[in-house]
C-alpha cells in the first residue's frame, strides 16, 4: 500500500485554476522530486498538502488514514486538521525560523508546544479519573496532589529528552556548534538546515520541501541540497518542489513534471530527464539546462 | 516651597490618571484591533469606524461628551449620581475624565497593535500551523514578541504624549498638575509655577524615556 494517496486534487483562486486534478502516490522511503516552471502550481500542490490551502476537491490519505476528504466536511475543523497536519512536514522557501528564538530553541518550540498540549489532555484525564472514583476528601487531594507530581515528573523527563533529540538533529545537520545562535546571526545556509531539523523533529510521515535553495545565494545551496541528501533512507518519505534539476536527476526516485495545473509528466529520474515524452517537459527542460 | 507642595499633589493626580489609562487602554486597545481584524465584516466595520469618531475629534470635546452622557442620553442629572454613588463632584468628574482619556488612548493604540500584529509576516504564522501549534499558542508564542519589539517606538512615543495631555483634565476642574499650576499663578501673582510644572513633566518623560529605553535595548537581541 502507498504510503500517501493523492486524488484529484484541485484548487482554484478566484478565477485562476491553479490546479486541475492532481494523482499520484508514494511508497514510503521514496524521494519524489517536482518541477516545472514558476505558476504551474507545485507550490500551490505542497501547501494542498500541509493544509495551507483548503483544495476545493480531491482526496489525501496517509497509509488507510483519510487525511482530508472534500466530500467529508468533518475533516477540515481546526483541531482535526491542526493533529494531521503533524503526518506532514514543510520546510519553507525563506526559511520562517522564529527570531526570538536561538537556533536550538527553534527546534525544540514545537515539541514543548505539543507537550504543553499533551499535558493539559492528561490533566483532564486526571481530574476525571478522580471524580468517577468518588474518594473521600482526603483521599482524593491525596490522589490530586501525587497526580501533579507525576504530571510534572514526567514533563521534566519529557523536556530533557526534547533537548537531547534537538541537540542531535543540529549536529545532524551539521551545526552543533551553532545551537545557541539567533537566527539573524546565522548565514541563509544555516537557517535553513536548522529549519530542516525542526522540521524533522516532529517526525513527520512526509517531509516537504519547497523550493529550499531558492532563496539563498549560489555558493550556499550545496550545503542544504548535502544534508536534503543525506537524509535519504529506506524510512524518510519526501516530497522536494525544486528548481535543482542536477539535485533532482541525484536524489529522486520519482520525478513529476508540472505544467498549468497538471501533471505533464510522471516518471523516474532517468525517463523524465532523457527521454520526456512530452514536449512541454522537453521544452521545459532544454530551457532549464542551458 | 508651599507651591510645590500643591504642585506635587496636583502631580499625583496627573499620575493617578496617566496609570488608569494605561492600564485600562492596553487591554481594550488590543480588544478593538482584534475586532477591527477580524473576519466578520460587520464587526470590523463597527470597531473601525469607532476608532475614526475617536480619532477624528479632540479628546477635549470627547471629554465634555462623556460627562453629558448620563443626563442628556439617559436622563440623569450629574448631581444624583455622585450623590447616590456617595462620592463627590470631583471625584465623578475625575471618572469622567478617566474613562474618556482610556476610551481616546485605546483606540490609538488599537492602531499601533493592529499595524504591529499585521507587520507580522505570513510565513510566521504558518509555520507555527505546519508545526502543529494552536492558534494560541502560535500568537503567544511566536508572534507577540516579535510584536511588542517592533510597536516600542510608536507606543513610547504615544505614552508621551500621554503624559503631556493629561492636562486636559483641566476641563472638569480635575486638579491635576497643570490646573493647580494655573490656580497657583493666579494666587501668588508669578509664573513660576508654570516653570515648575514643566519641569514636572519633562523630568517624568525622561524617566519614561529611559525606561523605554531600556525595553528596546532588551529586546535588541534578535532582530526580526
Amino acid at each position: 500500500m502507498p504510503l500517501l494517496t493523492v486524488e484529484n486534487i484541485t484548487k482554484r483562486f478566484d478565477n485562476l485554476e491553479v490546479l486541475k486534478g492532481i494523482d499520484f502516490t508514494l511508497e514510503k522511503g521514496e524521494v519524489l522530486a517536482i518541477i516545472g516552471s514558476s505558476g504551474s502550481g507545485k507550490t500551490t500542490l505542497l501547501r494542498c498538502l500541509n493544509f495551507l490551502e483548503k483544495p476545493d476537491t480531491g482526496l489525501i490519505k496517509v497509509g488507510d488514514e483519510v487525511l482530508f476528504d472534500a466530500e467529508d466536511n468533518t475533516t477540515f475543523s481546526d483541531e482535526n486538521i491542526r493533529l494531521k497536519r503533524l503526518h506532514f512536514g514543510l520546510v519553507f522557501q525563506n526559511f520562517n525560523l522564529f527570531p526570538q528564538h536561538t537556533a536550538l530553541q527553534n527546534i525544540e518550540i514545537p515539541q514543548r508546544l505539543l507537550l504543553d498540549s499533551e499535558i493539559k489532555k492528561l490533566k483532564q484525564d486526571h481530574r476525571q479519573y478522580r471524580k468517577s472514583k468518588k474518594l473521600p476528601i482526603r483521599q482524593y487531594f491525596d490522589c490530586l496532589i501525587e497526580q501533579k507530581a507525576q504530571r510534572s515528573q514526567y514533563r521534566e523527563d519529557r523536556l530533557i529528552d526534547i533537548k537531547d533529540k534537538s541537540l542531535r538533529l543540529l549536529d545532524r545537520v551539521g551545526l552543533a556548534d551553532r545551537a545557541d545562535y539567533y537566527p539573524y546571526q546565522l548565514s541563509g545556509g544555516q537557517q535553513q538546515r536548522v529549519a530542516i531539523a525542526r522540521a524533522l523533529a516532529l517526525n513527520p510521515d512526509v517531509l516537504c520541501f519547497d523550493e529550499p535553495t531558492s532563496a539563498l545565494d549560489p555558493e550556499l545551496t550545496g550545503e542544504v541540497l548535502k544534508v536534503i541528501k543525506g537524509l535519504k533512507s529506506k524510512d524518510s518519505t519526501m516530497i522536494v518542489v525544486t528548481h535543482e534539476m542536477k539535485f533532482a536527476q541525484e536524489v529522486a526516485d520519482k520525478v513529476i513534471f508540472m505544467a498549468d495545473g497538471v501533471i505533464e509528466e510522471i516518471g523516474t529520474p532517468d525517463e523524465v530527464f532523457n527521454h520526456p515524452k512530452s514536449p512541454k517537459t522537453q521544452a521545459f527542460l532544454a530551457n532549464s539546462l542551458e | 516651597m508651599n507651591i510645590l507642595l500643591e504642585l506635587l499633589q496636583g502631580f499625583g493626580l496627573t499620575l493617578l490618571l496617566f496609570a488608569i489609562t494605561l492600564v485600562m487602554a492596553i487591554p481594550l486597545g488590543l480588544l478593538i484591533a482584534f475586532c477591527s481584524m477580524s473576519k466578520f465584516k460587520v464587526l470590523s466595520v463597527l470597531s473601525r469606524g469607532f476608532v475614526w469618531i475617536i480619532r477624528g475629534t479632540p479628546l477635549l470635546l470627547q471629554i465634555l461628551a462623556i460627562s453629558f452622557v448620563p443626563s442628556f442620553v439617559f436622563g440623569i442629572p450629574n448631581k444624583a449620581i455622585y450623590v447616590g454613588l456617595g462620592i463627590t463632584l470631583s471625584t465623578l468628574n475625575f471618572i469622567f475624565v478617566a474613562i474618556a482619556f482610556f476610551i481616546n488612548y485605546a483606540c490609538y493604540f488599537s492602531e499601533i497593535f493592529r499595524g504591529g500584529i499585521e507587520s507580522i509576516s505570513k510565513g510566521q504564522y504558518e509555520a507555527g500551523q505546519v508545526l502543529g501549534m494552536t492558534k494560541r499558542q502560535i500568537f503567544f508564542n511566536i508572534v507577540l514578541l516579535q510584536v511588542v519589539k517592533r510597536i516600542m517606538p510608536p507606543m513610547s512615543n504615544e505614552i508621551i504624549t500621554l503624559v503631556k495631555d493629561t492636562s486636559l483634565a483641566r476641563t472638569l476642574a480635575v486638579a491635576e498638575l497643570y490646573f493647580v499650576a494655573a490656580e497657583a499663578v493666579n494666587i501668588h501673582v508669578s509664573l513660576m509655577p508654570l516653570v515648575y510644572a514643566g519641569l514636572f513633566y519633562l523630568l517624568f518623560n525622561g524617566l519614561l524615556t529611559i525606561l523605554f529605553g531600556k525595553i528596546e535595548k532588551k529586546l535588541s537581541y534578535f532582530r526580526s
